[in-house]
């Protein structure tokens, strides 16, 4: 336990420790954006087969909603044996956790494209795939955007949970200031975290605001 | 690595018939009680904070730009940092896992209070203006009562991430069913891990249930219809009426 008389912050340790301090943000913003990444790549998968075949969808909710209510160190301490203490094991995890928000949100998304904007596209002779991805897809990218920004942001967190098994970027850093009861390292890799989530998420503001023009002249 | 082998239902269930685990303050019953502690302290503490302010923005109609930033701000910080920066603040116990599990449940039950309380229909506030109500009356008997469908789906968001987070709890001596989870991991003892995620898994699962149950009883026959409240174009929710998220 820190004795209550140790500073919140000692600038000597930061600033010798730069190197692992930016190691550690770089793991933390790797391992999160694999998970968003792969949990995207699955939701758009997940999206075209539900659009193909309607009666899946709810299938679908069902079995991610499910895997995202399992708790994080449970899930974690249930993979451990198959996969072992290893990054897999974290994404795993970590993917499971963003399939929820993001196919909720695309799937939202893909619902709200009006009906007769996909007329036109069909009318236009349109594959139905095409439609799929060069109708229904952008205009379905500022709902997707809001469960990226909510995938984003949780994950950052639960990152830190993965260093309960030995992986987590930022999380070690914490779990190592727990462990030598170091109050500074604590502090610093909570705020690397928080100030991780809020960069990223302005970022994934910007991102929209140019992947989709059309939005701004109506706003 | 141990494989999975030695995992088999078999061994889940004589983990569970032995009768060693039932008693002594390692035992299920001093766990359960200990996490139901836990998150029954924090689930009353971040209601007693976070209720009031939601009802209120949200019956001004304003303030919805702080309740979305505090929402999201919550998210942001990891649980587990909050649990271990508070050890030394507030001491050891079941005190550090209640004021992370209290930062964790005031996001949902914010947002979903704010929204609900938003989304009463303009009507419904004009006809309690004109049958004469004062605006404490048009909130507890007009607005509140409409608005209880999005506020309990909060509650049992909330409740249902609590339970499942304080697991984390025993990572800094809290106790509660992690401890088994923890303590499995540690000792590489996968049957113990496997059964202590099944203990979290169930009781999520069951107080989601009882709540759910509460939920139907609690909001009055007429007003059951949850289309009334999901078809809020501006609002992102779930098919059981929760707010995942305020569309930016």
């Amino acid at each position: 336990m820190v004795p209550a008389s140790q500073p919140w912050i000692r600038w000597s340790w930061v600033n010798s420790h730069l190197h692992l301090l930016r190691s550690d943000l770089w793991e933390h913003l790797q391992l999160t954006l694999l998970a968003v990444g792969f949990g995207l790549l699955i939701t758009f998968v997940l999206a075209a087969l539900a659009r193909a075949w309607r009666p899946l969808e709810g299938a679908l909710l069902a079995l991610t909603g499910t895997l995202y209510a399992v708790p994080s160190l449970a899930l974690l301490a249930l993979l451990v044996p198959f996969t072992g203490f290893t990054t897999l094991t974290a994404e795993i995890a970590l993917v499971s956790y963003t399939l929820l928000i993001l196919l909720r949100n695309l799937l939202a998304g893909l619902d709200a494209v009006p009906g007769d904007v996909r007329d036109a596209a069909l009318g236009m002779g349109f594959s139905r795939w095409r439609t799929f991805t060069r109708v229904e897809l952008p205009l379905a990218l500022p709902a997707l955007f809001a469960g990226i920004r909510v995938a984003m942001v949780t994950t950052i967190g639960l990152v830190t949970v993965t260093s309960l098994i030995g992986e987590g970027g930022l999380g070690e850093l914490l779990l190592d200031g727990f462990n030598r009861t170091f109050r500074t390292e604590e502090v610093v890799a909570a705020t690397l975290v928080v100030a991780l989530a809020l960069a990223t998420d302005l970022v994934l503001v910007a991102a929209e605001r140019l992947l989709t023009p059309w939005t701004r002249r109506t706003a | 690595m141990t494989p999975l082998a030695s995992v088999t239902l078999r061994a889940v269930f004589d983990w569970f018939d032995d009768r060693h685990h039932w008693t002594g303050s390692n035992g299920i019953p001093t766990r359960l009680g200990q996490h139901l502690s836990i998150c029954a302290v924090s689930m009353f503490i971040a209601c007693a904070v976070a209720l009031p302010i939601g009802v209120a923005l949200g019956h001004w109609r304003r303030g919805g730009l702080i309740a979305q930033n505090i929402a999201n701000l919550g998210r942001a910080i990891p649980s587990l940092a909050i649990l271990i920066i508070a050890v030394p603040i507030v001491g050891i116990g079941p005190r550090p896992a209640e004021v992370a599990m209290v930062a964790l449940a005031i996001p949902p039950l914010l947002t979903n209070a704010y929204v609900g309380m938003l989304g009463v229909d303009e009507e419904i506030r004009d006809a309690a203006r004109g049958l004469g109500m004062s605006g404490w009356q048009a909130v507890w008997r007009a607005e509140l009562p409409n608005a209880l469908p999005l506020i309990l789906a909060g509650v049992r968001t909330a409740s249902f991430q609590v339970i499942a987070t304080a697991t984390l709890a025993a990572e800094v001596a809290s106790g509660g069913l992690g401890q088994y989870i923890t303590q499995g991991l540690a000792v590489r003892d996968d049957v113990q891990v496997v059964c202590g995620s099944l203990l979290v898994v169930g009781l999520a699962v069951s107080v989601e249930i009882v709540i759910a149950g509460l939920q139907r009883l609690a909001v009055p026959a007429p007003l059951r219809n949850p289309t009334r409240y999901t078809t809020d174009e501006q609002l992102e929710e779930s098919p059981d009426g929760n707010v995942l998220d305020l569309a930016a």
